[in-house]
């Protein structure tokens, strides 16, 4: 009986020891939560998820402030990846924030601008080229698609185009979503 | 042929389908069946009959509970395959509700609750066949004597009988007989020397009476298969050098106590394992070498299931085993790809 | 005659059927009213057009220039007026458009001056790969790599082996084959100039053993010329994918090279028999790169056989050229029937690796939905960079992309053997395409949004500097204000004081 209790005790003790070294020997470094968030985050600084951009809702999320589905331009893809990163159960987008959009591109019609620059002010990603008084242009690689240079416009003269595909960019369709029969291409 | 066809190349196609691989499967075993009747009577057949009807059925029956096309799987001759394995592996006048619970066991839980075709990590035959083995001991060693060999041959009608009533018209002498496989551990439990246990009326030339001609027949099957490449010579040519590297070494070892490698090679299930159930695609490793570390392990587990476990055969056991370690030895085997650095 | 050194992992013995296009000569296609020409015929960036609308061109004038390194220039195929520059469809099998220069051809087929170069050795290395790279010439096999990055060996590379690459595995293709048993001499011609600016003298001609014709006559030509001593023709049996450019090199070498190298990191360089031939009337006749051989051939064709055909010649002009029985608007593959590509629409140019238009094959794969895999392994036997096509499949079907690569799925060079032999009939290379494609474009999203990320970031750093400047200068500005009054009322003070003083 006494034995018994000495030899687990002793065994409880060389285990947890061990366990202890464990988790300290082969610990495994990872990016802080907020930063592996932020990398799922589509980076378009939009602002539908009510936070001033990516960073700060991967902080909110991270902290547990926000939800997950709150992330239009990121779309069913970026909740499931948040979901399988955070271990909870994905969930559909919160509709209060926005719906998913195919990928746009901001385009300045340049025979309307006016030269303002309100909307290099609003771009969070310095995509728009001006100066007052002088016609702007959106550097087509940059822009992430936001529309937040759309209100401030006072000539309305921002159109979001729908980003085309082209040979180069487009993918393959999912052999078990393609109609077998020769069409569905898209 | 007008082209209607896929979005993607290739445009050809090879000859090779699903269906005729099955089908050569089924046409391989046909000598070693012939063999079986010749020996133990028509009572084969029947179970042969009985189990492919019951697992065809149940197959239609499972595809429509799924929701699946049920033509193209139901003529896939998967369910056949596994029924005609099993029928060939129960004892010849096993009753009919055993071979029933077996196939509905091996079609409903072992294929169809896993995915169906292609997605059980078990061979299904196997694991019926050892499910019914664990819970049915008596009936499932309860083999006839070798009755071409007995005075009274059983008819066909009393088979029937037999299977289906559970009783039989013409008197046997002795109804319940071991295998070869079982008589040999016995007598060796009986501290017997192997080579005057084979002195015995139960075993013929090299091994059990009537059982070494089948098992040569599996194995001209087989090596049909081989030769229509069907199946690849990795499995079976692993499993029999497993086997008999074993058997060898334990016999040189201590002839007094073991059986010889020969006998091994063609008792039991063994030729029918090695060429037709460790070989079955579904549930083997893919791997070239993956191959021959999945047989050489059905092998070896068969001899020491044999010889040190409770059970008078080992194959169902071994390929079982082997089964669930699939996965790690594809991982494992992987071939090193075309320009890989050394 | 050299003997092969080695052998590539899996491959198929494939019905040849090249007998059907091979029993007449090359014959030219008659001009067409109208030739379109993609930009982008070639791997890497679009050409840019230099000509604009109602421009009258020559044949063989320079229409668009080679946009940075790795791209070419295009000319026109014929005489004519430039009617437009527009997005036009594109033989692709997305079926996509993209930017093409549009010639309303004026019959004459006048050619622009060219300047024949009698004695390549007077030109200098550099010199060689300019007149390749102003000719337009890409490899012409199919793949469409600009030519003249393959004459460069590199400051750090030197080449041993030159492998001209006549094998053409793919069955019903026959374009290689006629052209070495018609035009033998101007593909040593072109040989002769792509040892010269590669310096190399080890050079291989590998031919598949089911042309026995086109060995021959190479061998004849290749005896009448004593300036390729070094030169040889290598017979390899007829296994697909031979022809493909890694496996060739096992088979001609015995090396491999290494995954995600090159050919050169071995010392070894590639060339089609069709791309020396251009080579060799690139420098020799200057003639730049405007037309190739198309073979037309398959079970619907009538005339099948070898068509000499301009760039930009509409597709349904040589169907109808040759007689078809396809119903209007009914796929046909463009390339063989193993790596080619569907296609829909016939109001497509050919280009410049449009190697064959195949209408209608002999064992076409079933369209029906496949059966589950059996996990038979058949796959990975054929597979000639031995993959795992079966793993691969299913971690691609499970969408995770990280698994497939590492199962090296960028080493899968697509040539289909694997679907071929599939017994469940699953189109495995479509599933690969699609997980290659997936995987590209995350990676590309990827970038984006670190770009993104990174722009935002400097955007955000920048403004808090903007603004510290701000605060900082209205501190001073402050500070400065509180000084000079400070200043003024002492002074004001001091200019009281002595008159205080004085008054006091």
């Amino acid at each position: 009986m006494f034995t018994a209790i000495i030899a687990i005790t002793v065994m409880a003790l060389i285990f947890g020891l061990l366990l202890g070294f464990a988790s300290i020997r082969f610990k495994v470094e990872g990016d802080p939560i907020a930063d592996q968030i932020d990398k799922i985050l589509p980076q378009t600084q939009c602002g539908q998820c009510s936070f001033a951009g990516c960073r700060p809702y991967a902080e909110a999320i991270a902290a547990g402030e926000a939800d997950i589905n709150r992330c239009p331009p990121g779309g069913e893809a970026t909740i499931q990846a948040l979901a399988e990163l955070l271990e909870v159960e994905p969930k559909p987008l919160d509709e209060e924030c926005g719906v998913e959009k195919p990928k746009t591109l901001a385009v300045i019609d340049e025979d309307r601008c006016i030269g303002c620059t309100l909307c290099i002010q609003a771009c969070p990603v310095d995509a728009i080229l001006g100066a007052a008084k002088h016609m702007h242009t959106v550097i087509a690689s940059e822009c992430t698609g936001c529309e937040l240079c759309v209100p401030p416009c006072p000539v309305d003269c921002i159109d979001m185009v729908e980003t085309k595909q082209n040979p180069n960019t487009w993918r393959w369709p999912d052999p078990d979503h393609v109609d077998i029969q020769l069409g569905d291409r898209s | 042929m007008p082209l209607r066809s896929r979005l993607s190349s290739p445009f050809l196609s090879g000859m090779n389908r699903v269906t005729l691989i099955m089908a050569q499967l089924l046409l391989a075993l046909i000598p070693a069946i012939i063999a079986l009747v010749y020996f133990f009577g028509p009572g084969v057949l029947i179970n042969i009959v009985l189990a492919v009807v019951i697992a065809l059925v149940t197959e239609a029956v499972m595809l429509k509970l799924r929701h699946r096309p049920i033509k193209p799987f139901l003529t896939d001759g998967s369910a056949i395959v596994t029924a005609v394995l099993l029928a060939i592996a129960l004892p010849p006048l096993a009753p009919w509700w055993l071979t029933m619970v077996g196939i509905l066991f091996a079609i409903i839980f072992a294929k169809h609750l896993y995915g169906g075709l292609g997605y059980n990590p078990f061979n299904p035959a196997m694991v019926a066949y050892v499910l019914l083995l664990i819970s049915f001991p008596l009936e499932m060693t309860t083999w006839l004597p070798i009755s071409a060999f007995s005075d009274a041959p059983i008819e066909f009608d009393s088979a029937f009988q037999m299977i289906f009533q559970g009783q039989l018209t013409t008197a046997v002498d002795s109804l319940s007989g071991a295998t070869p496989l079982d008589a040999m551990k016995t007598e060796i439990g009986l501290l017997h020397v192997p080579s005057q246990v084979i002195q015995q009326p139960l075993f013929g030339h090299f091994g059990g009476k009537g059982w070494e001609w089948v098992n040569i027949w599996f194995a001209i099957g087989g090596l049909a298969l081989l030769y229509r490449r069907v199946i690849s010579w990795h499995i079976p040519v692993a499993m029999l050098s497993g086997l008999l590297a074993i058997s060898l070494i334990t016999w040189l070892l201590a002839p007094e106590t073991t059986a010889s490698p020969l006998f091994h090679l063609v008792s039991g299930g063994t030729m029918l394992g090695a060429f037709f159930i460790a070989t079955d695609p579904v549930t083997a490793a893919t791997t070239v070498k993956g191959r021959l570390v999945f047989g050489a392990g059905v092998g070896l587990l068969t001899y020491i299931i044999r010889v040190w476990g409770g059970y008078p055969d080992g194959i169902a056991f071994a390929i079982i085993v082997m089964n669930m370690l699939v996965p790690l030895i594809d991982y494992y085997t992987q071939p090193k790809v075309y320009g890989a650095v050394k | 005659m050299s003997t092969v050194a080695g052998s590539f992992p899996g491959g198929l013995v494939l019905n040849g059927q090249k007998k059907r296009s091979t029993q007449t000569p090359i014959r030219k296609t008659p001009l067409s009213k109208k030739l379109i020409l993609p930009l982008q015929q070639h791997i890497g960036s679009e050409s840019i057009p230099i000509v604009s609308v109602g421009d009258k061109v020559l044949k063989g004038q320079k229409i668009a220039k080679a946009d940075g390194h790795v791209s070419v220039y295009l000319h026109a195929p014929s005489s004519g007026t430039i009617s437009a520059i527009d997005e036009q469809p594109i033989p692709h099998p997305s079926g996509l458009s993209g930017l093409c220069i549009t010639i309303e051809t004026d019959g004459l087929d006048t050619w622009i001056e060219h300047h024949p170069i009698a004695d390549y050795t007077q030109l200098s290395e550099h010199d060689i790969r300019q007149h390749v790279r102003e000719a337009g010439i890409v490899g012409l096999g199919g793949a469409g790599f600009p030519s003249f990055i393959k004459l460069n060996p590199g400051v750090h590379h030197h080449v041993e082996t030159l492998i001209i690459n006549g094998v053409e595995c793919e069955p019903y293709i026959t374009c290689d084959d006629m052209l070495m048993r018609e035009r033998a001499d101007g593909i040593l011609d072109g040989i002769e100039i792509i040892r010269f600016a590669l310096r190399v003298k080890n050079c291989v001609i590998a031919i598949e053993d089911n042309k026995p014709e086109a060995i021959s006559i190479m061998e004849l030509a290749l005896a009448a010329r004593p300036e390729l001593t070094d030169t040889t023709i290598m017979v390899v049996p007829t296994r697909y994918p031979a022809g493909s450019e890694k496996q060739l090199i096992q088979v001609v070498t015995g090396k491999q090279v290494p995954s995600h190298g090159l050919p050169i990191d071995i010392g070894i360089v590639c060339h089609n028999v069709g791309t020396a031939y251009a080579i060799g009337r690139a420098i020799k006749h200057g003639e730049p790169l405007i037309s190739r051989i198309v073979t037309v051939t398959g079970t619907d064709v009538k005339h099948a056989g070898n068509f000499e055909t301009l760039f930009g010649t509409p597709m349904h002009e040589l169907l109808a050229f040759c007689e078809t029985t396809r119903e209007p608007n009914a796929p046909f593959i463009l390339g063989g029937p193993m790596m080619g590509y569907n296609l829909s629409g016939d109001n497509l140019p050919v280009t410049k690796t449009a190697n064959c238009i195949l209408v209608g094959v002999d064992a076409a794969a079933p369209a029906e939905k496949p059966l589950p895999c059996i996990r038979c392994g058949e796959c990975a036997a054929a597979c000639p960079a031995s993959l795992l096509p079966q793993q691969l499949y299913w971690y691609a079907r499970d969408k995770d992309l990280e698994k497939t690569r590492q199962y090296n799925l960028f080493d899968c060079i697509e040539c289909g053997c694997c679907s071929y032999v599939c017994p469940s009939k699953i189109p495995l290379v479509h599933y690969f395409r699609f997980a290659k494609t997936e995987t590209m474009n995350q990676e590309l999203e990827a970038a984006k949004s670190d770009q993104a990320r990174i722009r935002h970031e400097n955007r955000l750093a920048r403004q808090q500097l903007e603004q510290q400047e701000k605060e900082e200068r209205q501190r001073q500005r402050k500070l400065a204000l509180a000084a000079s009054q400070a200043a003024k009322e002492k002074q004001e003070q001091a200019a009281q004081s002595p008159s205080d003083g004085t008054e006091s």
